[in-house]
């Protein structure tokens, strides 16, 4: 009996769709878990892990957070960059932030619910930039960002619409309810009011501030972005040579003692053009703790 | 050396490397599609399949061929999915809700491999190896079989046979993607991609809060996802995973792979109609559009515009340290210039311009150089479109390789120009609406309606790629794209099929003082500028309504 057309090609489809599977689906894949079992290939086709005293404390291709239960840095060790996957370098829910280059404006927090609202990246990168400075004792002011680590931005009133006299002037990431006083007192001889969760500011025009903060800030730029995989094992080595002296200071060292363990664990470009260079941050940790003990 | 001269130092390299392979690898493809006898393993697939291989096809046949064969496969990755937590190697994953495996199964079978889905998060091993990669080898195959068909079309005379399908996506598969990924794979294992059938290593972290280190047959499906222009990642975070990519090298690599195979088709093309200048010419027009491409979206990034990036001093927002601004840049610019949407770094979060960019690469059609095969059709679409206008301009009945480009042909290349503009534009004029999709915007102004336009824009070219804020789960979103994804990818494939076969009942007109020579650099110069001012007519308006807006707040 000879089948019509159209029933003998989708038959045709369907066992090719199942000679593929069993040839592509599953022969490729297991004859390449077959070669990850070949010694040499093996540690890395199982994660790159890394044992110490006899258990897995992590992958070297994989970042940690060096923070303490309170999401505190643990100060004798160098602290990885912001991470956007799960609470912080969790593999089982990757992320970046995905925020766009002018989110600057947060969602203030409802006061009947203190957990409520969110924070722009812009007020991400003030309030990273003013820990991190702080924590290693430098400047941490940003342009665009005011001194108390928000995002310098403000809403402006015009009497018509675009143009024509300023009416009103509100610092959109400054609440009332913790910020009663804006980051500047006037705009353009308007006096700057704070902002207050629930009003509508959809009417003015988003005016960031730059501020008088150097161009080139003292907290390097890795340190105060979430990166692509929220996994980053890598921190630059400007952001490693800034926490050089707390490392020193906290291991009870010098400093060319640590400088030294940074460049043993910094890689260059490949070929000297390929990346950008970078010091693996758990191998670091790990290789002080191994010099200076684990507390 | 400076992280810029490093990284245009990087994308020379990365030219060399395609100059040097493209003719050798081009050849090779050409050797497998005509190749007269078949080879053993081919006859005993042909016996298990069940189909005659030395019985051509029309383009009717092929096209009915090409659509049962992507039918099933829809169907059949649907189940798989819907039934996973039945299956072995399922890592605990439950079956996907209905309407996220329409959606994913529609994106793989496309070769757009749209995630609105989380790997880690939702798919097992078994999945992820047999049912998604499958599909990252043979709708790259089916994309290359059109494209190899277009061209017997231009190549033949006075026939309706074009070639049989079945044949044509075996021998590619086969004898084209399953060695190259072999190889790469080993490589990306040596370089520290994972490969293995763990469900994952729980470890202690040095802070003592513990970490899940992954498992999973990631290498393999890395190579063929790059390779065959697919782009969806084993993991959430795609090629920017430590897993998946670990090394500035491998980054290199993987960029080499997405390139590789829609370079060589030009080869390939010129090789078939017997006038290797004409694959030179084509291969030219993609390769002064990628250029200006990568170079701009590079100089967006380390220029660093905006008010974040400004506050920053880098655009260092979803970026890794080890591949940096300027290597990430050129993924971002190559991925969306290709059909492949596969990314090392967040296109979200790049500057209003970069980031425009990405969606402007998509808007022109993914041609320069498009999805493996996918960038040929479309851009010897785009040169039929040119032959035509110019022959306007002279008053002669147009003519591209010898066949005379007529009303029918016309009315073909034009229904497949048009056919993406109209899903982007409506979809995202249907979705805005809505008060309840446009909450599915993460970021108001300007900003939102650039991700929702990227949404649409990446559905419609099948690449896949995200502005990942832009919450897509939701019933609307995955149908709506799932029906832009079908239809960007079938309806254009359709339409050059019926081409090929017009092209290929006709006889080949010999070239006369009056032929526009298409192998010169005139031709290659006003294929682009066509190319350019027929995406910009198209999509200025909500470009600048979008992207363009937010650069210039």
């Amino acid at each position: 009996m000879r089948l019509p057309n159209w029933i003998s090609s989708h038959l045709a489809a369907l066992r090719a769709i199942l000679v593929f599977t069993v040839l592509l689906g599953l022969a490729y894949p297991l004859l390449m878990v077959a070669v990850g079992k070949i010694p040499g290939l093996s540690d890395k086709a199982n994660g790159s892990l890394i044992e110490r005293d006899g258990t897995v404390i992590g992958s070297s291709l994989i970042g940690q957070s060096f923070t303490d239960t309170d999401g505190d840095p643990l100060v004798r060790y160098f602290q990885s960059r912001p991470s956007a996957a799960g609470d912080g370098y969790d593999p089982l829910s990757t992320s970046a932030s995905n925020l766009g280059p002018e989110s600057i404006v947060d969602e203030l927090p409802d006061p009947a619910d203190p957990e409520s609202g969110s924070a722009s990246l812009l007020t991400d990168v003030c309030s990273r930039s003013l820990a991190v400075g702080e924590l290693e004792g430098v400047d941490g002011s940003r342009p665009y960002c005011t001194p108390g680590g928000v995002g310098a931005v403000l809403g402006v009133f015009y009497s018509d619409g675009l143009t024509g006299d300023v009416t009103r002037v509100v610092s959109l990431n400054e609440d009332c309810a913790t910020t009663p006083t804006p980051f500047t007192a006037t705009f353009e001889g308007v006096a700057v009011e704070c902002a207050r969760f629930g009003e509508d500011y959809a009417e003015a025009i988003l005016t960031p501030v730059r501020g008088d903060a150097p161009d080139d800030p003292a907290v390097p730029a890795d340190a105060v972005t979430a990166s692509a995989s929220g996994l980053d094992p890598d921190i630059s080595p400007a952001y490693a040579e800034l926490q050089i002296p707390r490392i020193a200071r906290e291991r009870g060292t010098d400093e060319a003692t640590v400088r030294s363990l940074v460049d043993e664990h910094t890689t260059g470009r490949f070929l000297g053009f390929m990346g950008e260079p970078a010091v693996n941050v758990l191998e670091l940790n790990l290789a002080l703790d191994e010099t200076f003990g684990e507390k | 050396m400076s992280s810029t001269t490093a990284g245009i130092i990087f994308i020379v390299a990365m030219i060399a490397a395609i100059v040097a392979v493209h003719k050798p690898l081009g050849d090779y493809m050409h050797r497998v599609v005509t190749r007269e006898k078949d080879r053993a393993v081919e006859r005993w697939i042909y016996k298990l399949v069940g189909v005659k291989s030395d019985v051509e096809q029309t383009w009717g046949g092929y096209a009915r061929s090409v659509l049962a064969f992507s039918a099933i496969s829809i169907f059949f990755l649907y189940g798989f999915q819907r039934l996973q937590e039945h299956l072995p190697l399922s890592n605990d994953m439950v079956g996907v809700p209905a309407a996220l495996a329409w959606n994913t199964s529609v994106s793989f079978t496309t070769n757009t491999n749209w995630q609105a889905y989380s790997g880690e998060a939702a798919m097992g091993h078994l999945v992820q190896m047999a049912g998604l990669a499958v599909q990252n080898f043979v709708s790259a195959a089916v994309g290359i079989a059109v494209a190899v068909v277009l061209v017997r079309g231009f190549a033949r005379k006075l026939t309706d046979k074009l070639g049989n399908f079945w044949v044509d996506i075996v021998r590619i598969s086969i004898w084209v993607l399953l060695p190259i990924s072999i190889i790469a794979a080993a490589v990306l294992i040596i370089g520290g991609a994972v490969q293995n059938l763990d469900a994952g290593t729980a470890s202690d972290t040095l802070n003592g809060a513990g970490q899940t280190i992954t498992g999973g047959p990631v290498a393999s499906q890395e190579v063929i996802k790059e390779l065959g222009t697919n782009g969806g990642g084993f993991y959430n975070v795609n090629s920017a995973h430590p897993f998946e990519n670990p090394t500035s090298w491998t980054n290199f690599i993987e960029i080499f792979l997405i390139l590789c195979i829609p370079f060589s088709m030009p080869r390939l093309f010129g090789r078939l109609v017997g006038d290797k200048r004409q694959g030179l010419a084509i291969a030219a027009v993609m390769a002064v559009m990628a250029i200006i491409s990568v170079g701009l979206i590079f100089g967006f990034e380390n220029w660093a515009d905006g008010t974040v990036p400004s506050a920053v001093s880098a655009a260092m927002e979803g970026k890794d340290v080890r591949f940096g601004i300027p290597n990430s840049a050129t993924f971002g610019a190559i991925t969306t210039l290709t059909s492949t949407g596969a990314v090392n770094s967040f296109h979200d979060s790049y500057t209003a311009m970069g980031g425009g960019m990405t969606m402007i690469n998509m808007m022109l059609g993914e041609v320069a150089p498009g999805g493996v095969g996918a960038g040929l059709y479309g851009m010897l679409i785009l040169a039929v479109m040119t032959v035509f206008i110019a022959g306007l301009m002279v008053g002669r009945t147009p003519e591209y390789l010898g066949k005379k480009i007529g009303a029918r042909e016309m009315k073909l290349a034009s229904l497949y120009f048009l056919t993406t503009p109209f899903l982007v534009l409506v979809g995202t004029a249907t979705s805005m609406s809505f008060t309840e999709n446009r909450e599915s915007m993460q970021e108001a102004g300007p900003h939102g309606l650039s991700e929702m336009l990227y949404a649409f824009t990446s559905a419609s070219n099948n690449n896949g790629s995200a502005f990942g804020g832009f919450n897509a789960n939701t019933d609307w979103y995955n149908t709506a794209l799932g029906l832009c994804m079908l239809f960007g990818r079938f309806l254009p494939i359709i339409l050059v099929l019926a081409l090929a076969g017009s092209l290929a009942k006709q006889r080949r007109i010999p070239a006369s003082a009056g032929t526009l020579p298409t192998h010169k650099p005139l031709f290659v110069g006003m294929v682009v500028f066509t190319t350019l001012i027929l995406v910009a007519l198209t999509f200025l308006p909500v470009l600048a309504l979008g992207p363009i807006a937010e650069a210039l707040f």
